[in-house]
């Protein structure tokens, strides 16, 4: 992975500047969610508008956990369910899966992968109305489970953990367990799962923000507001009360929090996750 | 739901190591390389860890996509009935009016949000890669917070960023002499805009952390022979750096045009009908609208097999060029 830097490379403090407005760019929406919110709208619009926090946001907040027809403490509820639901099933399923199509040998093998993995450029629109009838005549729309069974497995999900799996575990590992007497299953359970639970993690994770961030298949799904996810409840708070841009950002703020506090613990293992995914050359 | 969605999770890992994997006879000889399992688990263990997977797969995720190109030649009524039309969909689609704005919006949106984004992403992750810089991976780590955050209330913040009246972006457009406030919602190219520039800050900084695994695995010995030879800095950026990032570029380009074509919740934001003009209608809030607000669900499928087509075509032409230059590049 490191490599030699070239001598010529030095850092100029212009680089630094970059980065720093660069991070200030990446910053400064969530500022300002917490800025407009904690302001009256008349600070908000004078021009130029107040930049600093006001004193209001407990209030704003309070307004937006007891607005009327918005059910916000359940949303939160609801979205943590179905997040961590898709998540531990995608990274459970995703390693059987994965695990099987990297070491085990079955006829067809091959040829699985190769078409799960061309499925993967499909755009998900094509199949978005079949499935709302299919989710429908289960009796699963207005419920989080037409959320959260749609996105048990995912073909991403299955070849992720299969490079994984082939990547970080060798052949010689299995062969001598498998000498031992241990079973498939064991093997999987007691060898495979240990070793790969880094990287099932950043899945889960990914997949855990991918179900937290969704909007367009909960918006199809749900009808009452009590079983609203964030996302969804969080659009309900424009129609209702009109510009009211501080109500607005203070669910935003609301709906965002938690997943910065989550954010600060387990950053760098998305950065080692997304770069460890990349093409490398 | 998510099964196919593309930028919700890490970048998919290389393509080519199995690709290039050795035919299954190879594995015997040479177990250890080849990627073909271990020799002593065979048999029915292989179909039963698969099963489960396979089984909500098909279900869920194939078989819609399936009966979509089947529905697409229906005229399709949600409350029962549904007569076959063959064609007419298609017909009838490729002479609205609607699918051809919605054609132009997403991709005045697509290009405005990628090329940019592309180009500032390889530039920042030029700089990142100093294994001088300090603080490293505070950098990377910050660059990767925009990515978290929902696209339902980045829409919000920035639709007040971008406000006609009392937005910040028009007060520093003024300080900077642009005195005429600027309607970010209701002037086509603004407004794509204004979306462009909500996915650009969204992506920037996975795509950065993208090119940046790709240039640390650029072997170092390139750059001193490129020196050696008496090349500049920018000389060795154009014909080291940039042709090693070849594949990372169409990668990205693929993976950016299939997120571009699924724009959505950003339009609808702004207004569910697409805008008074419907300059802002994409292809995916048009297939929504014809769905779900309409139920036309024949009429919508069709528009589902439309944005497929131009997925292919586009991943087609990508994959040409990038073989071109590949080959124009091995001397």
């Amino acid at each position: 992975m490191k490599t030699r830097t070239p001598k010529w490379r030095r850092t100029s403090p212009v680089h630094y500047l970059l980065l720093a407005t660069i991070t200030f760019l990446s910053i400064f929406p969530f500022y300002w969610m917490f800025v407009v919110s904690s302001n009256t709208n008349a600070e908000i619009s004078k021009s130029p508008p107040s930049l600093i926090p006001g004193g209001r946001f407990f209030i704003v907040a309070k307004k937006v956990l007891s607005a009327q027809g918005v059910y916000f403490n359940s949303a939160l509820l609801n979205t943590f369910i179905v997040g961590t639901s898709i998540a531990v099933a995608q990274v459970l399923l995703s390693a059987i899966a994965g695990f099987a199509f990297a070491k085990l040998n079955f006829k067809g093998r091959k040829f699985f992968i190769l078409f799960v993995v061309g499925t993967m450029m499909l755009p998900s629109q094509l199949g978005i109305i079949p499935l709302f009838m299919l989710v429908k005549n289960l009796h699963m729309i207005d419920s989080l489970f037409g959320l959260i069974v749609p996105a048990l497995v995912t073909a991403f999900g299955v070849f992720w953990m299969r490079q994984i799996i082939d990547a970080q575990i060798p052949n010689e590992l299995l062969e001598a367990a498998s000498i031992d007497g241990a079973s498939v299953p064991r093997i999987f359970w007691s060898i495979v799962m240990p070793i790969v639970r880094q990287s099932g993690f950043v899945l889960g994770l990914f997949a855990f923000l991918a179900a937290w961030n969704d909007y367009l298949w909960p918006t199809i799904v749900l009808q009452s507001p009590k079983h609203f996810t964030l996302q969804v409840a969080l659009t309900q708070l424009k129609p209702m009360y009109g510009l009211d841009y501080g109500l607005q950002m203070g669910g935003a703020f609301l709906a965002t929090a938690p997943l910065l506090i989550l954010f600060i613990f387990v950053g760098r293992k998305l950065v080692s996750g997304v770069m460890d995914g990349a093409v490398k050359g | 739901m998510s099964q196919l969605k593309v930028k919700a999770g890490p970048s998919k890992a290389p393509l080519s190591p199995w690709k290039s994997a050795k035919p299954e006879k190879a594995k015997k000889a040479k177990p250890a390389k080849v990627i073909s399992g271990v020799a002593s688990l065979n048999g029915r263990w292989g179909f039963l860890f698969v099963a489960p997977f396979f089984f909500m797969f098909v279900i869920f995720g194939l078989a819609p996509v399936i009966y979509s190109v089947y529905i697409s030649f229906f005229h399709w009524d949600p409350l029962g009935g549904s007569t076959f039309t063959g064609l007419r969909n298609f017909n009838l689609l490729l002479h609205d009016s609607d699918l051809w704005l919605a054609i132009r919006n997403t991709f005045s949106i697509w290009a405005l949000s990628t090329f940019p984004q592309m180009i500032m992403a390889i530039g920042l992750a030029s700089i990142l890669r100093n294994s001088r810089l300090k603080a490293k991976s505070f950098w990377r780590t910050i660059l990767l917070v925009p990515n978290i955050t929902s696209v339902i209330a980045i829409t919000i913040v920035f639709s007040q960023l971008f406000g006609r009246d009392f937005g910040i972006v028009n007060d520093i457009l003024g300080f900077f002499g642009v005195h005429h406030h600027i309607d970010f919602i209701e002037g086509v190219i603004p407004s794509h805009i204004a979306i462009a520039s909500m996915i650009t800050w969204r992506w920037i900084g996975y795509n950065t952390l993208i090119f940046l695994a790709s240039m640390l695995a650029i072997p170092g010995e390139l750059y001193e022979s490129a020196s050696v030879d008496g090349a500049s800095k920018r000389q060795q950026f154009w014909y080291v750096t940039l042709p090693s990032l070849k594949n990372t570029i169409t990668f990205v380009l693929i993976v950016g045009t299939i997120g571009g074509l699924q724009v959505f919740a950003e339009p609808q934001q702004l207004a569910a009908d697409g805008g008074s003009s419907k300059q802002f209608l994409t292809l995916t809030l048009f297939l929504y609208n014809q769905a779900f607000v309409n139920n036309k669900y024949g009429y919508a499928a069709a528009i589902g097999i439309i944005i497929t087509f131009i997925v292919l075509i586009i991943s087609l032409v990508n994959f040409v060029i990038t073989r071109k230059i590949s080959s124009d590049g091995s001397r």
